[in-house]
């Protein structure tokens, strides 16, 4: 308890959890603090579900692992040593979000490639009720921006639903919500997808096992997330979900309609995110004012932060693991409730400590997870998708788009390393993405084609 | 991968304009057009190595200036190595990945009287463009630290000698022989150029352990500042 109130006095201390992608100039102490707080930065945005309203996850990362480095300036032994290891985990940290992101799209491509189900147009969500279905090129591409006007104003709205309701603290309204929709998430969606991916493959199953099957994965999954569970499967779960999730927005959203809403979304993350007026960036400020952590669900986190000082990182990390939290993800449906449970839960655990309170002075060399937003994850393999699904049979444009994205969170992370608040991770990426997307499916694919026909190597 | 990726971007696109504006039935045309774009391909490839490594070197001297000892923790050859694998790799599946997924559905190899040997000969192919890209990119590096504007202009031209035997394909005896023969002594060119030697060779077959005072500085602890 005593780490935790050091931990909580610490507020001098410039606590940048903005939008996902923080990095946390946290002093040594605070780890946890900050490091929750950093994970407020993603709340949910998305919220394009089929009934419910689906909160995304911050498409932020938060990254809670530099201690006060900032400019290299040669001013002491001991900032040049904080900017090496800043820039150290900062490269671990690409990686470990690297490894996340690639599995999440390889899932949905995986999926897109093989069940038929997701590819096939069957209707269309009610927030795009425009068709596509039209005979002239311009009243198609008028429906697709009113398809993306109307999405994205359902997507504004709730958040500033989800924010006016942490204002005023109805916090049990926000946690109830948060559980409606991993619970949907869970059970309903791995339901269907389970049952495609049987029918795709020709297996028979009977209902006692499948639902045996499914109780496990959903209850499991829900205790995983919302509550605690081993770090890994915290992480599966999440990167699951988010597969799911994309996978329902590559089905429903009409063609034209997925490539305007990606540009409008990161249009608008962007927006939120830097804005002083923004959603997301009141929502991590009034977080802030009350110490709370934002929204631990909703987030996807990479290693985890401890609150004590631990000796030696390595073991920390293994054993920050039982600590970690931001599992809940109860997605994108409506969740931008800083859930209440999850601050009672951090205060629960901060009494627990694997090792008793050590010395201090190592905690610059304790490791703090990065953070990034689930929405980021969902948006991402939605353009992976769409991209594997929409261009002519073709691998490259997905390679390509796959690269680009994983490059754009690179220079999102780094720009993170340079400026040291919270940033939004989709704009970049998502800009190239679709600027490789257009590029390769119209300029690319049919030089490769022609070159391979004659079996050719550049 | 992405600046390779970006450089074959340019060159459809110049190839594609080039396609457009030109007329479509004129079949030699067209092939002289495929060589051009591929020329245009390999050229372009080559600059953004250049402008690769300009990066890495800029990139190495920011890393070497904040960090303790004043050297940067990866060294050169080996930012030369990744740059050069990572081409290869990107090239490679870019070049195999649709005949890949072709090669597991129904169909027969060849039977419009192209090469049956399609599949084969292109994976062999690939393994030695993989395997070229990887060797020109630590020759590449090591020429422009070096300042060897020869070495840089050979390795431009095996690049653009290796893709226009790819020319001759359905003769295979003159294409992968040779592009193999190629691969064989770049490799051995990159070898040495990174400072391999026959004496090393040796050595690391027979795992012995270096008695080296250079041990001090792979382990945590840390070499004392001479003050």
């Amino acid at each position: 308890m005593i780490t935790f109130m050091n931990n909580s006095d610490s507020e001098e201390e410039p606590c940048n959890e903005r939008t996902s992608l923080m990095s946390a100039e946290s002093p040594p102490v605070p780890s946890y603090q900050d490091g929750l707080q950093a994970s407020q930065a993603g709340e949910a945005q998305a919220h394009r579900k089929r009934r419910t309203g689906s909160s995304r996850s911050p498409n932020n990362i938060a990254d809670g692992e530099m201690s006060d480095s900032g400019v290299p300036v040669r001013e002491g032994a001991l900032e040049n040593e904080e900017e090496e290891l800043t820039l150290k985990y900062g490269a671990k940290h690409v990686i470990m979000l690297f490894v996340p992101v690639t599995l999440c799209m390889i899932v949905v491509v995986a999926t897109i490639k093989s069940v038929r189900f997701y590819t096939e147009k069957n209707g269309q969500l009610i927030y795009t009720p425009f068709t596509e279905d039209t005979p002239s090129v311009g009243q198609r591409l008028l429906n697709s921006v009113l398809n993306t006007i109307i999405m994205i104003s359902v997507i504004v709205v709730m958040t500033v639903f989800l924010v006016l309701l942490y204002k005023y603290r109805c916090y049990k309204f926000i946690h109830g919500w948060l559980i409606l929709s991993s619970l949907m998430l869970l059970f309903l969606f791995t339901y269907i997808y389970l049952g495609e991916v049987l029918k795709t493959y020709n297996v028979a199953m009977d209902y006692p096992t499948l639902f045996l099957i499914i109780w496990n994965f959903g209850a499991v999954g829900m205790i995983c997330i919302h509550w605690k569970g081993p770090l890994q499967l915290q992480q599966a779960y999440l990167i699951m979900i988010s597969a799911l999730m994309a996978l329902v927005f590559i089905k429903y959203l009409p063609e034209w309609s997925a490539w305007v809403i990606l540009g409008a979304i990161s249009i608008y993350d962007l927006m939120a995110v830097l804005c002083p007026k923004g959603p997301l960036r009141m929502l991590v400020e009034t977080a802030q004012e009350r110490n709370e952590p934002i929204f631990p669900a909703l987030i996807y986190s990479s290693a985890m932060i401890w609150t004590v000082g631990m000796a030696k990182p390595d073991t920390a990390a293994r054993r920050s693991s039982q600590q970690a939290w931001d599992a809940a993800e109860d997605g994108r449906e409506n969740h931008r409730s800083p859930s209440h449970a999850d601050s009672q839960m951090s205060e629960a655990r901060s009494p627990v400590p694997s090792r008793p309170i050590t010395s201090f002075e190592e905690l610059e060399e304790e490791e703090r997870g990065v953070k990034l937003g689930l929405g980021d994850f969902i948006f991402y393999s939605v353009l992976v998708g769409k991209a594997a699904a929409t261009a002519s049979g073709d691998w490259n444009t997905t390679l390509a788009c796959f690269v680009a994205i994983l490059i754009g969170l690179c220079l999102t992370l780094l720009l993170l390393a340079v400026f040291k608040k919270a940033l939004p991770a989709l704009p970049i990426s998502i800009t190239f993405g679709l600027i490789f997307y257009f590029s390769t499916d119209n300029l690319v694919r049919p030089f490769m084609d022609t070159l391979a026909s004659h079996q050719l190597y550049i | 991968a992405f600046f390779w990726l970006v450089s074959l971007l340019l060159a459809s696109l110049v190839w594609f304009v080039s396609v457009r504006l030109s007329d479509r039935g004129d079949a030699r045309l067209q092939h002289g057009l495929l060589v051009f774009g591929a020329a245009v391909s390999v050229l372009l490839q080559e600059l953004f190595r250049f402008a690769y490594f300009k990066l890495l070197k800029k990139a190495d001297e920011g890393l070497a200036t904040i960090s303790e000892d004043g050297r940067s923790p990866i060294s050169l050859r080996q930012m030369a190595y990744v740059s050069g694998l990572s081409f290869g790799i990107i090239s490679g599946i870019f070049s195999v990945i649709n005949i890949l997924a072709d090669s597991i559905g129904p169909g027969t190899v060849g039977i419009h009287g192209d090469s049956p040997y399609y599949f084969i000969t292109s994976a062999f192919l690939t393994m030695a463009l993989v395997l070229l890209h990887t060797f020109w990119g630590v020759i590449f590096f090591d020429a422009c630290e070096k300042r060897r504007y020869g070495c840089l202009g050979l390795v431009v031209a095996s690049h653009l000698l290796t893709s226009g035997l790819t020319f001759l394909n359905p003769r295979y005896e003159a294409s992968l022989g040779p592009i193999f023969i190629i691969t064989l002594c770049t490799g051995l060119w990159a070898f040495v150029t990174a400072g391999g030697s026959f004496r090393s060779l040796l050595k690391c077959l027979s795992c012995k352990q270096e008695d080296n005072s250079r041990v001090m500085t792979y382990s945590a602890l840390r070499v004392p500042c001479e003050d």
